[in-house]
């Protein structure tokens, strides 16, 4: 089975307490905080490693991002994938999830045929949860989100289980198609100091808007319709409050503050 | 000069400081109560590639080498230091058998070394005293085709978890007088005596070998009869200090993240006492141990891997460190005010970690005879 994983870099979740938001230009500056791969596409890498484990296949990491991440992105090999591409151009910064949706597309055909298509169901950075179903729709194959489970019928097709808040579905269906994961589809690995060594031969390939069909008009800032008009951090009004007294004294203070904001026993 | 490390090691970096996060905290209650190592932690250990990160490919290892080990202990070390402190020692064993043993000793023992099933063991330091390893007093007699080992080994990390042991003992007197030896705990006579039940570092196992009409066969002499030393003292300086500077870095990352947690969370006078110049000036200082710290050590493991000479280096790092981890767990504690010594909060164990690895393979004061002897030179 061709596989292509779509991998985006984002700013480390662990750390987004570091990140802070500059007023002038309303950007984020992300700066001081380090790029990990979005958590959920790990998850999609572990799947179709795992489907190439037993039933053989390739798998491609494929990123949209600035060439600079590129060691952050090498982690996808060393996490199983047989190589990497990377789609990076200055032509594709500012894009919004059509114009970047574009260019995966654009590049997946470029590598040729594919079975499937993973990618995560969003994003930890803006999370739009737009891009796979895009993807899908510039490739002109279906697409199922959600998905927490897949595996290979034994005539090739792909069975796939989905779940969302309204219920959840099994779908069995043939290639070409584009899915997203959501975190319980799996556990990824560790990343072995083996894998580590044995990513380093492994290929990558720098691809710019030039090796690809594209049109300027459907890329970067000029390709996307989505205007970010401002970014803001919500205001947390929650202060703490230390209590002070014996435990039974602050828990009469606790009860009377609870009743008072409209808190009732039973 | 370069300072950055490769992109290989910063890879390795994050792949254990991901394991060790998630594999080692649900096990570290546990340890502090028990004493003991956690032996199902072994198999993730060896899949990792950890216990062989030293080891060569062909003998079941990653090969990695020195930096790279510096690197993973001190990621294990952040999180739970009793995990690195035993297998800083492990890597001893294999240290040891990897540079003086034969083709069929590297064959048979290096990758049962790697693969998980045991911890290995690196014997010297005898009841009549650490620092005097020429005092030396556990014999091997030849006798016919296996030597015959009698005596007693005190304070050896992973006694009572490991089936491999390289061991020192006198076959003759004075400096050519030691020899090493590779013992199986199966070897008839091979047995362990005591537990140690330590301040700190718990969860790593300590305690004594006995050695008693122990017959290991001749082809397990390790470097030749009569080089015991060579084998015991590069390996304690080069390996085993490094290792333990490794051990002391971790636990100084540790040290300043739980100072900077607390500082930062504790609130007097209606703001965070991180606001505090006082405090601020125990941060910057623990700040710069840990940074040192990392020169030191990084820099033992370079000079290891590009076969410079190390010998001081690696004293001097293992020395500066582990003094600077328990000073600075001390400040931590300090930062913490009497919090520091409650037992959910992880600084009063830092501290008694970080003073267990003071003497642990060789003390200050062997180390301050090290050193100035290299100042004079
Ligand atoms: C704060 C902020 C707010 C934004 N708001 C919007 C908005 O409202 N509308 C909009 O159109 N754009 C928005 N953007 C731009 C958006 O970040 C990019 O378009 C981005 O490339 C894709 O959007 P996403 O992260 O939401 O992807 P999602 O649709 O959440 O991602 C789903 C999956 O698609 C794949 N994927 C996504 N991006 C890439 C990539 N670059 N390379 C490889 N695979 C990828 C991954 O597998 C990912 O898990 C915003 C950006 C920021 C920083
Ligand atoms: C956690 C832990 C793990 C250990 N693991 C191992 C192991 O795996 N294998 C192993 O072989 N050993 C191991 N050891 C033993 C360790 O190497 C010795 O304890 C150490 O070398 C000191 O020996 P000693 O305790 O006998 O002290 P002694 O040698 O008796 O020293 C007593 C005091 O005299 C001082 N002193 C001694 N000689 C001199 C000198 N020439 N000049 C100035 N001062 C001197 C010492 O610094 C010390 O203050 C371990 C120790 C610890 C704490």
């Amino acid at each position: 089975m061709e596989m292509i994983v779509c991998i985006k870099p984002v700013p480390d979740p662990k750390q987004a307490g570091k990140m802070t938001i500059d007023r002038e230009t309303g950007t984020m500056i992300r700066r001081d905080v380090p790029s990990v791969i979005n958590p959920l596409d790990r998850h999609a890498l572990e799947a179709s490693v795992r489907i190439r484990e037993r039933h053989g296949g390739r798998v491609t990491a494929l990123s949209m991002a600035p060439d600079d991440v590129l060691p952050v992105l090498k982690e996808s090999l060393a996490r199983g994938a047989d190589r990497l591409v990377l789609l990076s151009d200055r032509r594709f910064a500012g894009g919004d999830t059509l114009a970047t949706a574009c260019v995966i597309a654009a590049a997946v055909g470029h590598l040729g045929t594919f079975d499937l298509v993973m990618c995560g169901d969003e994003t930890t950075d803006s999370g739009t949860a737009q891009v796979s179903a895009q993807i899908a729709e510039f490739l002109d194959v279906p697409n199922i989100m959600h998905v927490d489970d897949c595996g290979v019928s034994p005539d090739g097709d792909l069975r796939l289980h989905s779940r969302n808040e309204e219920g959840a579905f099994t779908a069995e269906g043939q290639t070409p198609m584009v899915v997203s994961v959501t975190a319980d589809i799996n556990e990824p690995r560790y990343v072995t100091l083996m894998d580590v060594l044995d990513s380093e031969g492994k290929e990558v390939l720098i691809l710019s808007a030039d090796d690809l069909p594209l049109e300027e008009s459907w890329i970067g800032l000029e390709g996307s319709p989505t205007r970010v008009l401002e970014l803001f951090e919500p205001e947390r009004k929650s202060r703490a409050e230390m209590l002070s007294g014996t435990p039974a004294e602050q828990a009469a203070v606790l009860a009377d503050r609870l009743r008072r904001l409209g808190f009732r026993n039973g | 000069m370069d300072f950055t490390l490769s992109e290989r090691d910063r890879m390795l970096q994050k792949s254990i400081r991901e394991f060790a996060e998630k594999e080692l905290p649900p096990r570290m209650d546990r340890m502090e109560e028990t004493g003991e190592f956690p032996l199902d932690l072994l198999e993730g250990l060896a899949k990792m590639g950890i216990l062989g990160v030293i080891t060569p490919r062909e003998y079941g290892g990653s090969g990695l080498g020195h930096l790279a080990r510096v690197l993973v202990l001190e990621q294990l070390g952040r999180i739970c230091p009793a995990i690195p402190m035993s297998l800083e020692v492990h890597h001893m064993c294999v240290y040891g058998i990897n540079t003086w043993g034969t083709e069929e000793q590297k064959k048979k023992y290096l990758p049962a070394l790697a693969d998980g099933k045991t911890l290995g063991v690196f014997a010297v330091t005898e009841p009549g005293g650490g620092s005097d390893v020429g005092g030396t007093q556990t014999t091997a007699r030849l006798d016919g085709n296996d030597y015959v080992l009698n005596g007693r080994k005190c304070f050896i990390t992973n006694a009572h978890v490991s089936d491999i042991w390289v061991v020192a003992a006198m076959t003759g007197e004075g400096r050519k007088g030691m020899s090493a030896f590779i013992v199986e705990k199966d070897f008839p006579g091979a047995g362990t005596g005591h537990v140690e039940d330590k301040l700190g570092l718990r969860g790593a196992n300590t305690g004594e070998l006995v050695l008693q009409d122990c017959r290991v066969p001749k082809e397990n002499l390790l470097g030749g009869e009569g080089n015991g030393m060579s084998v015991a003292l590069e390996t304690i300086v080069k390996c085993g200090r490094t290792g333990m500077a490794s051990v002391g870095l971790g636990i100084l990352n540790a040290v300043l993240e739980e100072a900077v947690k607390f500082a930062n969370e504790r609130v007097l006078y209606g703001k965070p006492i991180s606001r505090l110049q006082a405090i601020q000036f125990y941060l910057s200082d623990i700040y710069s141990d840990l940074e040192i710290a990392r020169l030191l050590a990084y820099r033992a493991g370079w000079l290891l891997d590009n076969e410079l000479p190390a010998d001081a280096e690696a004293t001097l790092a293992k020395q500066w460190i582990c003094e600077a981890a328990a000073r600075s767990a001390r400040k931590a504690v300090e930062i913490h005010g009497s919090y520091g010594i409650l037992k959910e909060y992880p600084v009063q164990r830092l501290l008694r970690d970080a003073l267990v690895t003071v003497p642990a393979g060789g003390t200050a004061e062997i180390a301050k005879v090290v050193l100035s002897r290299q100042a004079m030179s």
